[in-house]
């Protein structure tokens, strides 16, 4: 029984950390309609950051700080952002493949440099010797990811009703605006451009944030957290949950999760062992299939946007 | 170095015919087609398949041209999996990016063509399996072009610089001299004013994916040629092609031509200084210093 | 008087389904006539062409061409039915020499595509001497000529042009306007908007008066010229809004 509490709680953990990465998407696409190719690489960035900045020290690469946790944590944020803002201001006032195609070259850059690049982050072999934060009062047993679980929840409703809040906020009909009619939000007197910027660099610290928890949760980051089936599987979520819906994208995380768990487990239970080496190629088949079949069939997801429509004037 | 430069011009070859699909259905539909790599990989093993089925039922087409590995069956594969890949450019259109254009979520295009990257390259891995594929099992011997410095050419690289030189000129005189050449440019500039001017916009359209398609399966087989078949080989050319269109500046097909030939260039020359696990990451550092100092590229136009 | 060749009957039309621009909007051209439409900005004048050439939804009435149903034809088609459209801005390919955009615009001519292009290319000698030239480089007038070339190429019953005085000189305005006034000459008719009232009535068979996205007033230019009421709804609302 504890075996299966046990594994509820590390699954909740888990889907609750890539709820925040959803979140933090649904800003950028769903309520700013950017489109981020590299997903990954955000989240990648805290992961690193994270653990880089508050690790003991390491033998041939960067870490060793031993920095106070949040602030370790706020580190992997502020590179997330760094990264975002380098390369949205190269690409925001271009048009949107643009922005496609340089985070997707992003997420390919960061993974090559993380695999190669030992004198930074230890190249293939990753970055380990992280102390969780609290363990020492805790313990590594189930209480500890029980807390650590009850922590990912709150940090999640936190960052749920901040961008509810934001959305709701001025700021945010200004983002929708953009995204429906960007000349007539120019001439309005706003900076499209400007507002996208911000929007794409606050998504960005989000997915940096729940990288760095997913760091935390694992006490180690390698080039393999960084492939970009992550940003796939995030992308599905938030596109099932449905785009510009904060609920949607949380409902998703669980869902996506939920089947890519479920499928895989299924795969290396049932399958024969010749066809399991192919696990991999049927999942991204799986997953591929979701994103072009929702899109064609149910491009607003299970929970649509709601928007608020504005009293139209009578013609 | 100078082998560097060779072997950059060769890469440049492949990546040239795969970038002016691109360019062109980026610049016609307006969307970043990421399962445009996928199609390398669709033409390459479409060859492979079509090559041994020839050979079987053709001995005598099996014979090589020497000096080249390539054999008359191979040749054959080429022309046929050009044509399906273009039909099924054409099909995908139909099935799964026309719908969801018509779906009124013409942003999400991008999203849909990323799923479908992942479906065509995944069904290839399980098709043909995850390991490597060759074309010809023999070892192609190179040429020595010069002893000190050491400079090896094989003959084969010089067929698919030749060969996609020729296409890339049989283009040109397409898109220059033709009015059907001069109706995709048109499309391309202003959809509407080409519709006004009596061009069928969903016969540009379908035209577009066969011609996209078509330099997609060449691109592809003389990657396999040039190296070998894998089922991810769209994961890692599709970097390097949308840094092409970059370089080249979206919609231009000249640019992508060159931006194909800067980039494979760059990544050979790239090995001199870095070690080759970096290789990959060059495609990215080209298309940030475009868009640092020409952010519409060497040939490219602003259009919103 | 000439026999009607393009007749709209109550079109009801706009940008988006239940928005409409256009109201119960009707009108004749007759043939080899130049009929034009004035009014206020924003009152669907081109709207009302768009519609025509089948690039904005119908959502009621019809539009009959040389008795024909045209109504939401597509924009493609019409150059076969034996019409032309010259949008007001963009109406040239940039990219492309003035050679190739006429060679693009003569491509369904078959055998009489090189006939027509030297009647084309003594029209307007301007053109004849850049024919390599890419149509980006030509001046605003130039421009406006190799777009009504284009449309002449598949030798239409009927011109549609959108402003194509707007941002001309007024030397250059006026040649382009007296090169519609020989068009009709030839046989050709020609549905005008003008935003120039003056040189429209002055040019024009028959102008319609739109505001609003309705039929406002109509009758031979002429008599309109010296119509008081004329001058009120269209003054008056054209100090609001730019001319």
């Amino acid at each position: 029984m504890i075996g299966v509490i046990s594994y509820l709680v590390f699954f909740a953990t888990t889907a609750s950390i890539l709820a925040i990465a959803v979140l933090g998407l649904n800003l950028q696409w769903g309520n700013t309609g950017l489109f981020n190719g590299g997903v990954v690489a955000f989240f990648g960035a805290g992961a690193y950051g994270t653990l880089i900045l508050g690790g003991t020290a390491q033998a041939g690469h960067l870490g060793g700080y031993g920095i106070l946790y949040p602030l370790a944590l706020l580190g992997g944020m502020v590179a997330a952002g760094l990264m975002a803002w380098l390369v949205g201001l190269l690409t925001l006032r271009l048009r949107h493949d643009y922005l496609a195609i340089a985070t997707f070259g992003v997420a390919v850059a960061f993974e090559n440099l993380m695999r190669n690049a030992e004198w930074l982050a230890g190249g293939a072999k990753g970055v380990r010797g992280f102390e969780r934060p609290l363990r020492e009062a805790l313990g590594d047993g189930f209480l500890y990811n029980l807390i650590f679980f009850a922590a990912v929840l709150l940090i999640l409703i936190g960052v749920y009703i901040f961008l509810e809040r934001l959305v709701a906020s001025p700021f945010g009909r200004l983002l929708r605006a953009i995204r429906e009619d960007e000349e007539a939000a120019q001439s309005l007197g706003k900076n499209p451009a400007r507002v996208r910027l911000t929007a794409f660099i606050t998504g960005s610290v989000i997915l940096g944030l729940a990288g760095g928890l997913y760091g935390t949760f694992y006490a180690f980051v390698s080039p393999q957290d960084v492939l970009p089936t992550l940003t796939f599987q995030i992308w599905a979520m938030l596109i099932v949950g449905g785009a510009g819906n904060n609920r949607g994208a949380i409902f998703g995380a669980f869902v996506i999760w939920g089947a890519w768990t479920a499928s895989g487990w299924a795969l290396s239970r049932f399958a024969p062992v010749d066809v399991q080496l192919y696990t991999g190629s049927v999942q991204f088949i799986l997953i591929g299939s979701v994103i072009v079949g929702m899109l064609m069939w149910r491009p607003q997801g299970f929970l649509p946007e709601r928007l608020v429509v504005s009293q139209r004037g009578k013609p | 170095m100078i082998q560097n430069l060779i072997d950059g011009v060769l890469t440049g070859s492949y990546l040239s015919l795969g970038a002016i699909g691109l360019t062109l259905v980026m610049h016609i539909l307006r969307f970043a087609n990421f399962s445009h790599a996928e199609l390398l990989s669709l033409g390459a093993y479409c060859a492979l398949v079509c090559d041994a089925l020839v050979s079987a039922m053709a001995p005598f087409l099996a014979v090589k041209f020497a000096p080249l590995s390539l054999t008359g069956a191979l040749m054959i594969s080429i022309l046929v999996s050009m044509v399906l890949t273009g039909v099924s450019a054409l099909m995908i259109d139909r099935l799964v990016f026309k719908r969801v254009r018509e779906k009124g979520a013409e942003l999400s295009m991008v999203f849909a063509s990323f799923g479908m990257a992942l479906i065509i390259r995944n069904v290839i891995g399980l098709i043909f399996g995850l390991s490597p594929e060759l074309y010809s099992r023999d070892i192609a011997f190179a040429m020595m072009l010069s002893a000190d410095p050491l400079i090896l050419i094989k003959p084969d690289q010089v067929f698919v610089l030749i060969a996609a030189l020729t296409l890339m000129f049989i283009l040109h005189l397409i898109l220059s001299r033709t009015t059907f050449g001069f109706s995709l440019r048109a499309v391309a500039e202003n959809p509407s004013l080409a519709q006004v001017n009596g061009v069928n916009l969903n016969r540009t359209i379908m035209a577009v994916w066969l011609i996209g398609g078509a330099l997609a399966a060449v691109a592809g087989i003389f990657y396999g040629i040039s190296h070998q078949l894998i089922p991810v080989m769209g994961r890692d050319l599709v970097l390097p092609i949308f840094a092409a269109t970059i370089v080249g500046g979206i919609g231009s097909v000249y640019g992508a031509v060159l931006g194909g030939f800067i980039v494979g260039i760059a990544g050979n020359l790239a090995l001199v200084i870095l070690p080759s696990g970096y290789t990959p990451s060059v495609p990215f550092l080209l298309i940030i210093i475009v868009l640092m100092i020409r952010p519409h590229g060497l040939f490219g136009e602003a259009r919103a | 008087m000439s026999e009607v060749i393009l007749q709209a009957n109550g079109v009801t039309a706009g940008y988006v389904p239940d928005l409409p621009i256009l109201r119960d909007v009707s009108l004749d051209v007759r043939a080899a006539q130049i009929t034009v439409i004035i009014g206020p900005n924003g009152a669907g004048k081109s709207t009302f062409i768009k519609t025509v050439a089948g690039l904005l939804p119908v959502a009621q009435g019809q539009i009959t061409f040389q008795g024909d149903d045209i109504t939401g034809i597509r924009t493609d088609q019409l150059g076969a039915r034996g019409i032309s459209y010259v949008p007001q801005t963009d109406n040239i390919f940039r990219s492309l020499t003035i050679r190739q955009n006429l060679d693009l615009a003569l491509r369904h001519a078959g055998a009489q595509a090189r006939a027509r292009l030297g009647d084309l290319l003594d029209q307007f000698p301007a053109l004849a001497s850049k024919q390599r030239d890419k149509a980006g480089t030509l001046s605003g007038g130039q421009r406006q000529f190799l777009a009504i070339a284009m449309a002449l190429a598949t030798d239409p019953k009927l011109i549609l042009m959108d402003e194509p005085s707007a941002g001309l000189s007024p030397k250059a305005a006026e040649e382009v306007l007296e090169h519609a006034r020989a068009l009709t000459q030839r046989g050709v008719s020609i549905l005008l908007v003008e935003q120039n009232v003056k040189q429209a009535l002055r040019l024009a068979d028959h102008c319609y008066i739109l505001a609003e996205g309705r039929n406002q007033i109509d009758g031979p230019a002429a008599e309109l010229q010296n119509n008081g009421v004329v001058a009120e709804i269209y003054l008056g609302s054209r100090r609001t809004g730019a001319a």
